[in-house]
């Protein structure tokens, strides 16, 4: 049978039209459910960090400031826990941002890495790769830190 | 050998193979999703843990495929030492489960990469090995893991990332085939090679959308070349386009002119059922590997089904690419299995 020109239609199709017909196909992320999801999860850990301060500041003494290391320290030891145990992921997928934007979040993103990593070593492994994910956060997070300081220093020379 | 090269060759794309190329045995491994999915009871290997008793998931995927080999080996009744080569492939960088594997068995390797595609590039390079002499056996074999894939192309398997339902769900498993002459196995009838395609689609969780068109070009080159069409086959499959790229696939066809809808199916929808969470379906190398070489192949040999078209599909992203904002360039390759006459 001879190779001429067939008649692939479908790729002579443009692709800004394949988009469109692919679209169509493409299920919806359902937006609303998402946010209520995210929102009662998100409130839920803190409410639950809330919890947790107030237990540092009546039994053990903490001040409202003082309390706040603890407190995180406590959240941090709970998302890396329910990481290790394969759980924090599964909470991930049906919260979404709700468990994703608290420390709980910021904690799983390293242990998560810190485990996938393990197999390859301890150095180069776990240290090595432990913030691939979290190191974007903390770069940009100074970054933001360092510009709303000078903003403020400058707002105050000038009031 | 009765034919001459002239009648191998159907066109660029396609290849016949007259010389009674034959999938002599085929044997799979697999994780413990897939064994709780509808073909569970037709894998010949079930692990009920992802690590597959080894202290690494790229370990693991490694055992899976040493297992598929030696048990396809097993069940046609032949050593290594009887296989001329090897063509296997999978997901991870350098292809690393193979070459692990290919020193093992000490078979001459051709490895190979094909995304997903892998499972139908390495059974129709083994058939056309065996159909023009230069192998009297050849062996094809591919593999995935869920958690490698994952490592590899997005993010650690504990990161608490939301995924879209566009998303898919990596087989863990692999699959192999010996293939030969003679016997009263399922013949490898034709092979159409598949031609790169991108059609612009940019989002690695919405490989199906990406992967539609090329399974849709291959598909009908090889209809085109084989002057066959969609109804002379019992049934089609593509390897894992799942639940979004499954309706676009019948509509691209469907625009062309070939009506799919009585014979098709898809491997990725095959593979898990509905209440499993796997997203839009399953994907991966082991997604068409594991359904073809267990319910195809024991459903042609049984006569149930006499003609069925697979056609694997693959994603050829990178995760660099993609992070660089290219879209997704795609393949599929299609091989023809029948059965009957000895």
């Amino acid at each position: 049978m001879a190779t001429k020109a067939k008649s692939n239609g479908s790729n002579q199709m443009t692709k800004q039209l394949y988009k469109q017909q692919a679209a169509k196909y493409q299920p919806k992320r359902n937006v609303l459910l998402n946010s209520i999801r995210a929102f009662w999860v998100g409130g839920s850990i803190c409410l639950l960090g809330q919890a947790i301060q107030n237990i540092y500041i009546n039994f053990f003494g903490f001040t409202e400031k003082t309390a706040s290391n603890p407190t995180v320290a406590t959240l941090i030891f709970l998302s890396v826990l329910l990481t290790g145990l394969g759980v924090y992921d599964n909470i991930g997928q049906y919260a979404g941002a709700g468990s994703a934007v608290p420390v709980t979040g910021f904690a799983n993103s390293i242990a998560s890495a810190a485990i996938e990593h393990r197999s390859e070593g301890f150095v180069l492994g776990v240290g090595g790769n432990m913030f691939k994910l979290a190191g974007s956060v903390i770069v940009f997070g100074v970054v933001a830190a360092f510009i709303a300081g000078i903003i403020k220093t400058v707002w105050k020379m000038i009031v | 050998m009765n034919n001459r090269p002239s009648d191998f060759r159907v066109s660029r794309q396609t290849w016949h193979f007259p010389n009674d190329v034959r999938i002599l045995s085929t044997a799979t491994a697999v994780g413990p999703k897939e064994g709780e999915g509808p073909l569970g009871a037709l894998f010949d290997k079930v692990y009920d843990d992802m690590y597959a008793g080894q202290d690494s998931w790229e370990n693991a995927e490694r055992q899976l495929l040493e297992d598929a080999v030696n048990l396809a080996l097993k069940k046609a009744n032949v050593t290594g030492q009887e296989i001329d080569v090897f063509f296997a492939g999978d997901l991870l960088n350098q292809n690393i489960t193979t070459n692990f594997t290919a020193e093992k068995v000490s078979i001459p390797l051709m490895g190979m990469y094909g995304a997903c595609s892998t499972s139908m590039l390495t059974l129709a390079n083994a058939a056309a090995q065996v159909n023009s002499g230069y192998a009297n056996k050849a062996l094809a074999a591919c593999s995935s893991h869920n958690a490698t894939a994952e490592r590899q192309y997005r993010y650690p398997t504990e990161y608490g990332g939301q995924k879209p339902p566009s998303a898919q769900w990596t087989v863990t498993g692999a699959g192999a085939a010996v293939v030969g002459t003679g016997g009263s196995g399922p013949r490898i009838t034709y092979a159409t090679i598949g031609k790169v395609v991108d059609m612009g689609i940019k989002d690695p969780f919405d490989m199906g959308s990406a992967m539609a068109p090329a399974a849709a070009s291959t598909l009908q080159a090889h209809f085109s070349d084989t002057g066959r069409s969609p109804n002379d086959y019992d049934l089609i499959v593509t390897g894992d386009l799942a639940a979004v790229g499954f309706p676009i696939l019948k509509d691209l066809m469907k625009t062309d002119g070939y009506d799919m809808d009585r014979v098709y199916n898809d491997c990725g929808l095959m593979v898990y059922s509905a209440d499993q969470d796997v997203f839009a379906g399953g994907s991966g190398c082991a997604s068409s590997a594991v359904v073809t070489y267990s319910y195809l192949v024991d459903q042609v040999k049984r006569g149930q089904l006499k003609k069925v078209l697979v056609c694997a599909t693959g994603a050829l992203l990178s995760p660099v690419s993609y992070q660089q904002g290219n879209s997704i360039p795609c393949i599929a390759h299609a091989v023809a299995i029948e059965g009957g006459g000895s």
